[in-house]
């Protein structure tokens, strides 16, 4: 497990990370959910020891990463997909990387295998497509059979054969007990590969929750109805709570307060024959958003000074 | 919880052998999953755990990933073979020229002896090593890329998060172009003196016995070894390619002739022979010229020149964020 404890970065004057604190288990795959410049990035580098918290404690199955005598073995990471060097091949660059703590050979064949790059293990890496470069990447990440597994964006290039193949992936992971933690920007991707979410915004822990409990959220908030009879219908179903709006098409209904199996029932009852009965759900982006909104608002009005770091300084710092 | 926390036989951990094996049969019964299906790799994902025992990261280990690392990337061998050719080809171009011109080696002590220049130098062994100071920005060239390409695409990180104590990563990489430098140029070197002698004819080659000969020989090969080491801490000072291959070629030919003409004369006079290159002409030419150290003194403050830089590049290192 990973266990973030009171984290926060500063680059000069932008705080990048704000008294971040969270864990993340073994057995589930947990999205690490963000706008871009969140400092989702930032956090992942931080677990793998390569920035050092300005202040607050990261410890990973218990320890400083960089205590770590066998550090493939129990953390395994996808930070950038493109960073190999492009003259070396995919099978190359692993063997490079498994030379470094003993990793046989045919456990880089297996690995090559296991992303299907097979066909492709003699090829310049720098000759990849994203979704190939990300296979690699993953390849690296689970060369050591780590007991964690950290993957940033690694979905961002796949093609849909490609996200099945890691949801399949990621799954297996996590049903394997392993510490499965996965981030993206975009909450359709991660919702389809995680079952629980860590959400920040500039810095600072939104909330932590199932995605199932963000999905129910944004189901079934209102019922669409159609109807010859708009005006009985709506007679029909008002009561307490019911809220009832009509749009621009006359024969048109949209009611909240009440679900679409009592509203079929009350028309039937009524007699009226319905044309449309749709429960209209929120998309999960707009659940997503409707949290991030209240929750980094507030904290940014008690603290105006709190620079928020922008899109491009985090790809700056990316590519320095 | 403690299944997740198998650290296999680390020494930090106290856990029973048994315990540990509970861990692995527990992860081992597993089922598969029903997504394997979705793509035919997929299955090796539960391939039997590895022995975690032997996986620590040892300097000999991270050595021999930075020498797959630098044999594995084309124009890096390329460049370390064209080092080679040059100092070969020259030389034997520069004995070429030279071997209607040149005095007999009696006389080596003539003005400008102690300088590399085919065309200046009258010292035998001078001429057949004419191609260093081309070879000497190749390999410093080679020495930047090796680290300031890792920071250039991220593949530092990479490197980093596999040894998370970063310093084994830069002695591997100094170990492994040193060694391979070494080995290369001492053999170009030895190659381009006896090419070089032979096209000077017995007349007026020099054998390698002569006094001085074989230090300046063996020394040119071991200060191109340096100056891919010089690169390699360049590179990782300044983490950005076109600024440390700048560097390196104005401390290299820049900085040696600039400070001459800035400096007022018995200035220069005194921080000229200590500049790297400087010092490297002091044991790499048979007499080193009255305004050069001697030849240990020059090997000496060469020397110190890397260690310095090595040591701040080390430290430097441990500190920043990658």
């Amino acid at each position: 497990m990973i266990v973030i404890d009171h984290v926060s970065k500063r680059y000069g004057s932008q705080l990048a990370v704000d008294d971040l604190s969270f864990e993340v288990n073994p057995g589930v795959v947990t999205g690490f959910l963000g706008p871009n410049g969140a400092g989702k990035s930032t956090t992942m580098r931080m677990i793998i020891g390569l920035d050092r918290p300005t202040s607050g404690r990261i410890t990973v199955n218990g320890r400083r990463y960089e205590n770590l005598s066998a550090p493939l073995h129990e953390v395994g990471a996808l930070l950038e997909a493109k960073a190999v060097h492009p003259g070396r091949s995919a099978r190359d660059h692993l063997l490079a990387v498994a030379a470094t703590t003993g990793i046989p050979r045919r456990r880089v064949d297996e690995t090559l295998d296991l992303v299907g790059l097979t066909s492709v293990a003699g090829r310049r890496a720098g000759a990849f497509s994203l979704g190939m470069s990300q296979r690699l990447g993953i390849a690296g990440a689970l060369l050591g059979d780590p007991e964690i597994v950290i993957l940033d964006e690694p979905v961002n290039g796949l093609d849909p054969e490609g996200i099945l193949w890691i949801r399949g992936l990621l799954a297996e992971l996590a049903a394997q007990r392993r510490t499965v933690f996965v981030s993206s920007h975009l909450i359709t991707e991660i919702s389809s590969v995680a079952e629980h979410l860590v959400i920040i915004g500039r810095g600072k822990l939104i909330a932590q929750l199932p995605v199932a409990q963000l999905a129910a959220g944004a189901a079934g908030r209102s019922v669409v109805l159609r109807s010859s009879q708009p005006g009985l219908l709506a007679d029909s179903i008002r009561g307490a709570g019911v809220e009832i709006r009509t749009g621009a098409d006359p024969e048109q209904l949209e009611v909240t307060g009440l679900d679409a199996r009592a509203i079929g029932q009350r028309a039937a009852d009524a007699g009226i024959v319905l044309f449309e009965l749709t429960p209209k759900t929120v998309s999960l982006e707009q659940a997503f958003m409707d949290l991030t909104r209240d929750a980094v608002d507030f904290p940014a009005h008690l603290q105006p000074a709190v620079l928020t770091p922008t899109d491009t300084d985090q790809d700056d710092r990316s590519a320095a | 919880m403690s299944i997740v926390d198998e650290t296999g036989s680390a020494p930090q951990t106290t856990r029973s052998p048994q315990s540990n094996r509970s861990a692995q049969s527990t992860r081992s019964a597993q089922p598969t999953p029903a997504t394997t299906a979705m793509h035919p790799a997929a299955p090796g994902a539960s391939a039997e755990r590895l022995d975690a025992s032997g996986l620590k990261v040892t300097l000999g280990r991270v050595i021999e990933s930075e020498w797959i690392k630098v044999r594995t990337v084309r124009s890096w061998v390329v460049m370390i073979l064209a080092a080679a050719a040059v100092v070969i080809a020259m030389g034997a171009l520069a004995a070429a020229v030279a071997s209607g011109a040149v005095s007999t080696p009696a006389a080596p002590g003539a003005a400008g002896s102690g300088g590399r220049n085919p065309f200046g130098a009258t010292d035998p062994t001078a001429i057949s090593l004419a191609g260093v100071n081309l070879a000497q920005l190749i390999v410093g060239v080679l020495g930047v890329l090796i680290v300031s390409n890792e920071y250039a695409n991220g593949s530092i990180r990479n490197w980093f998060g596999a040894v998370p104590r970063r310093l084994p990563v830069f002695w591997g990489k100094v170990i492994v172009l040193a060694g391979s430098l070494a080995v290369v140029m001492v053999l170009a070197t030895l190659a381009a003196f006896l090419v070089g002698q032979a096209i000077l004819g017995d007349a007026k080659s020099t054998p390698l016995a002569a006094d001085g000969v074989l230090r300046a020989v063996l020394g040119s090969g071991l200060y191109l070894a340096g100056i891919g080491v010089f690169g390699i801490a360049l590179g990782s000072l300044l983490r950005n390619t076109a600024g440390a291959i700048a560097v390196v070629v104005a401390s290299l030919l820049i900085i040696p002739n600039l400070i001459g003409l800035v400096l007022p004369d018995d200035w220069s006079d005194k921080v000229t022979p200590y500049l790297p290159s400087t010092a490297g002409q002091a044991f790499t030419s048979v007499n080193p010229a009255d305004t050069l150290l001697g030849s240990a003194a020059g090997a000496m403050v060469f020397a110190a020149w890397l260690v310095v830089l090595v040591a701040a590049a080390a430290v430097l290192l441990r500190r920043r964020d990658a």
